[in-house]
């Protein structure tokens, strides 16, 4: 009897079809947790409004950045970064979460596609993150932030963060599933990306580094990312800089997804 | 005509590093049975569980699911399965009605079909009080009852449960019992795992007995239990009593002789016909003018078998001190 596969309100259980219902499921799934989970709350929330106010007044007075008039309009895009960084940690921790109680490998016993556990996560990690942008955007506007190079430049500054945050959720959906436990892989997931944050010119200017360090933070993705985006908000030449960025985040991607999802297909609960 | 094998595996191994997890271990179910897959922690069960439902590859051996094979055609098998994992897995963050309809749409039911697979689930499950609160405000029982729907949303050819009961307060397992029992009893073929003897015993038509990845009995619950010696009837001698005495007045009562507890004052006695030797109990014990404190009828359990089939007790128990053994077998 393989009445399964033949019962009535059954679908073709294969292709990009049954991969993106798969997917919008998933994202479903993630989207509810995102609103009932105080933690996740937090972290989409009290976390980024903090991020803009903390830096803006505590730092905004004894850095003067060259380029900008004011320091928020310089730092807002490195927060936006930090704040989807920390953000995606939680995606680490999701993962990790999910392993350790049996939901992936009940995940895994199900006809779903292999790839929609992660990529459906990723789904919503993106929701969350246009919020989390336009909510650090409204805050900062109140406090005298602007973009000074016209609406589609700051569209393609918020698409370019969007895609920041693709790239940090699969790294951490990565790094959840190697080192399996929830907590480890909050705290892992934060403590790599506090350093790179730190040696980027998400704060300060790169110039302002020691010669060894401005060496490394140069070619810091988040240096990179943070660059772009920030000149899409305040203007210039921003071709070369989006190249750039792009292909980091593409460079990321090429990595993290496959290595995910073959590492997803072989893990089990212990 | 050849009996249809819903289940059959040849030979598994698996190995985790020095662990042999499974040294080459035989399984068939026959479709509409249940096998009961009876083991201690760390015999190698879940191990089993894992890679009939395709989410371990076998280091030896092959296994196949509705004659589909869990390696070559996982994709396949996983479409006639449901799986109830070792721990409940359900959201604990969504809904009861939520964990139901995410299951069934990734398993391809239709939303029409999701929602309505989900209410007749819940119903059967008795958890339509709860289908709308978070599963982290449900009681242990509710979430294993839960998690075992989700394993029924598709209406899988052959159903998978890794320890079901264990964890569950005996309220909790029962409810659970006569859930699984309303399930077989409607032929839907199943594997499942347990501790308990007795639950094996209550749900299964057949019972593999697993130890250090070695199938080391096999057969109906009535043939291991009579291997095992079935019920036991044990008697407290009351206080000041000398149970030697009271040993004396049961020879000939039960399958083999009775064993006395001296320092305990506890007189064993194992049996065949469990409940229906209790009158004959109560006339020897008139008849010899003995009191008793206490009196019993126990089930074998897990460690029963254990001991009798290697000769040894599942997990290190103190021994029992001054058993000896009075009069002859009938
Ligand atoms: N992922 C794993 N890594 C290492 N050892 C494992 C793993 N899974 C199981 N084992 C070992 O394999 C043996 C059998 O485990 P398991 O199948 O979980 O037994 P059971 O389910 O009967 O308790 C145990 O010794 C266990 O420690
Ligand atoms: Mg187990």
């Amino acid at each position: 009897m393989t009445a399964t596969t033949a019962h009535a309100g059954f679908r073709r259980l294969s292709g990009l079809g049954w991969l993106l219902a798969n997917i919008a499921t998933v994202t479903g799934r993630n989207l509810h947790r995102l609103v009932r989970v105080p933690t996740l709350i937090a972290f989409a929330t009290v976390q980024p409004i903090l991020f803009v106010l903390l830096f803006n007044y505590a730092w905004g007075g004894a850095i003067h950045p060259p380029g900008v008039q004011r320091y928020i309009d310089y730092a807002l895009p490195g927060i936006y970064v930090l704040a989807i960084g920390f953000g995606a940690s939680q995606t680490g921790v999701a993962i990790a979460d999910d392993l350790t109680t049996g939901m992936i490998d009940r995940f895994r016993a199900l006809p779903m596609a292999r790839s929609a556990v992660l990529a459906g996560r990723t789904a919503a990690d993106l929701v969350r993150n246009l919020f989390v942008l336009l909510l650090m955007t409204t805050v900062a506007y109140a406090i005298g932030f602007r973009f000074h190079a016209g609406l589609a430049a700051a569209a393609a500054a918020i698409g370019l963060a969007l895609a920041v945050g693709v790239a940090f959720s699969w790294i951490f959906g990565l790094l959840g599933l190697l080192v399996r436990d929830p907590e480890s892989a909050g705290i892992g997931g934060l403590l790599a990306i506090i350093p790179l944050i730190f040696t980027s010119s998400t704060f300060v200017a790169v110039a302002t580094f020691p010669g060894w360090l401005q060496a490394f933070a140069k070619i810091n993705p988040i240096t990179v990312t943070v660059d772009a985006i920030r000149v899409l908000c305040v203007g210039g030449p921003a071709a070369e800089q989006i190249r750039q960025a792009l292909a980091w985040i593409g460079a990321l991607l090429a990595v993290t997804v496959p290595a995910a999802v073959i590492r997803y297909r072989r893990t089990t609960a212990t | 005509m050849v009996e249809r094998l819903a289940v059959e595996a040849r030979g598994l191994v698996k190995r985790f590093g020095d662990v042999m997890a499974l040294a080459g271990v035989d399984l068939v179910v026959p479709a509409g049975e249940v096998l009961g897959l009876l083991g201690p922690n760390g015999a190698g069960k879940t191990t089993a569980v894992r890679i009939l439902t395709t989410l371990l590859p076998p280091d030896g051996g092959w296994a196949r699911v509705m004659g589909l094979d869990v390696v070559r055609q996982s994709g396949e098998v996983r479409r006639v399965i449901g799986l109830s994992g070792q721990y409940a897995a359900v959201d604990a963050y969504l809904t009861g009605r939520e964990n139901l309809l995410m299951i069934g749409r990734l398993s391809g039911l239709s939303r029409s079909s999701a929602r309505r697979r989900a209410d007749d689930l819940l119903e059967l499950f008795d958890l339509t009080d709860a289908a709308g609160r978070t599963a982290r405000t449900y009681s242990g029982g509710m979430r294993r009852r839960l998690d075992v729907a989700a394993s029924l949303v598709a209406r899988p050819a052959v159903l998978f449960l890794d320890e079901p009961t264990t964890g569950l307060d005996p309220r909790g397992r029962l409810g659970l019992w006569r859930l699984l029992g309303e399930l077989t009893a409607r032929g839907t073929t199943v594997l499942l795992s347990t501790q308990y003897l007795e639950e094996a015993d209550r749900l299964a038509d057949t019972i593999v007995v697993l130890d250090a990845g070695t199938v080391i009995a096999s057969g109906t619950p009535e043939q291991l239990k009579a291997r095992v010696g079935g019920d036991r009837l044990e008697l407290q001698a009351s206080p000041g009593e000398d149970p030697t005495a009271l040993a004396a007045a049961m020879v000939g009562l039960g399958s083999a002789p009775p064993t006395v507890d001296v320092d305990a004052g506890r007189v064993a006695v194992p049996l065949t016909d469990g409940p229906g030797i209790l009158p004959d109990v109560a006339a020897r014990l008139s008849a010899a003018g003995l009191r008793v404190s206490d009196l019993a009828l126990r089930r074998p359990t897990l460690d029963d078998v254990f001991l009798t089939l290697t000769g040894q007790p599942t997990t290190t128990e103190p021994s029992t001190t001054d058993t000896v053994v009075v009069g002859r077998p009938r």
